[in-house]
């Protein structure tokens, strides 16, 4: 019989994907935003203002932002799992990280919606 | 002929490939954007809260300062969007052989740079 050791948790497939959903949607937004600058010739406080009150501008961002949480908790770890080699460091890192996201998160939805 | 053993990847003794360097740049300014998020969030929700707040946030634009750093971080996304781009096109198989890749990331280059020159020309 063959010894076969099982390692990992077999996560990388659904991270792969994550990452390139993730960032499409970023990138789609980032064209949308260019698109809602230009068509912005004098931007004063009110028109800022009254941008960011359109539904659309809301659920896009918080789409954005959400992406973008999702993609930076990958690529962070993954810059992790590279060079910090001691276990316990590591595991501080990542909860550092996961506690800084989580953050953002709740954070974006206050500035968003005003809460 | 035996090869030279152990095998070592000394950073200051290799010559990093072109297609290397948009890699580590990726991954710089992929690193560098995370640590922006706050930054991004702060202005955001300030500029919402107060005319003051907008206004003095303008001002700040008016800085050469102010103007290089956001050149800076306009860089990094646009570096970071570009080699995300060309790693979408990799992982469809589209430029794979080496000649291609080197096109592309000389093309990564040149793109992002000329979109960052455009930026800063624009708010210049």
């Amino acid at each position: 019989m063959v010894k076969r050791e099982v390692i990992g948790a077999h996560y990388g497939l659904r991270d792969w994907l994550a990452q390139r959903i993730t960032a499409v949607v970023m990138g789609v937004y980032t064209l949308m935003m260019l698109g809602v600058l230009a068509s912005t010739p004098r931007l004063d406080y009110w028109s800022w203002k009254t941008l960011w009150e359109l539904p659309v501008m809301r659920y896009a961002t918080m789409l954005f932002l959400l992406s973008l949480l999702l993609h930076a908790w990958i690529g962070v770890r993954n810059i992790f799992m590279d060079y910090i080699k001691d276990p316990g460091l590591r595991l501080t890192l990542y909860v550092l990280v996961i506690g800084a996201l989580v953050g953002y998160l709740i954070w974006s939805v206050q500035i968003l919606w005003g809460l | 002929m035996p090869k030279s053993r152990p095998k070592y990847l000394d950073l200051f003794r290799i010559r990093l490939p072109l297609p290397g360097l948009i890699s580590i740049l990726h991954r710089i300014t992929g690193a560098g954007l995370f640590l922006l998020i706050p930054l991004v969030l702060y202005l955001l929700q300030s500029s919402l809260q107060t005319p003051q707040a907008f206004a003095s946030f303008k001002d700040m634009l008016g800085h050469p300062l102010i103007k290089l750093l956001l050149i800076g971080i306009a860089w990094a996304y646009l570096h970071h969007l570009c080699a995300g781009i060309r790693h979408l096109a990799l992982d469809l198989h589209y430029g794979t052989e080496l000649a291609a890749a080197r096109a592309s990331s000389w093309a990564v280059l040149a793109v992002s740079v000329a979109s960052t020159l455009v930026f800063g020309a624009l708010i210049w």
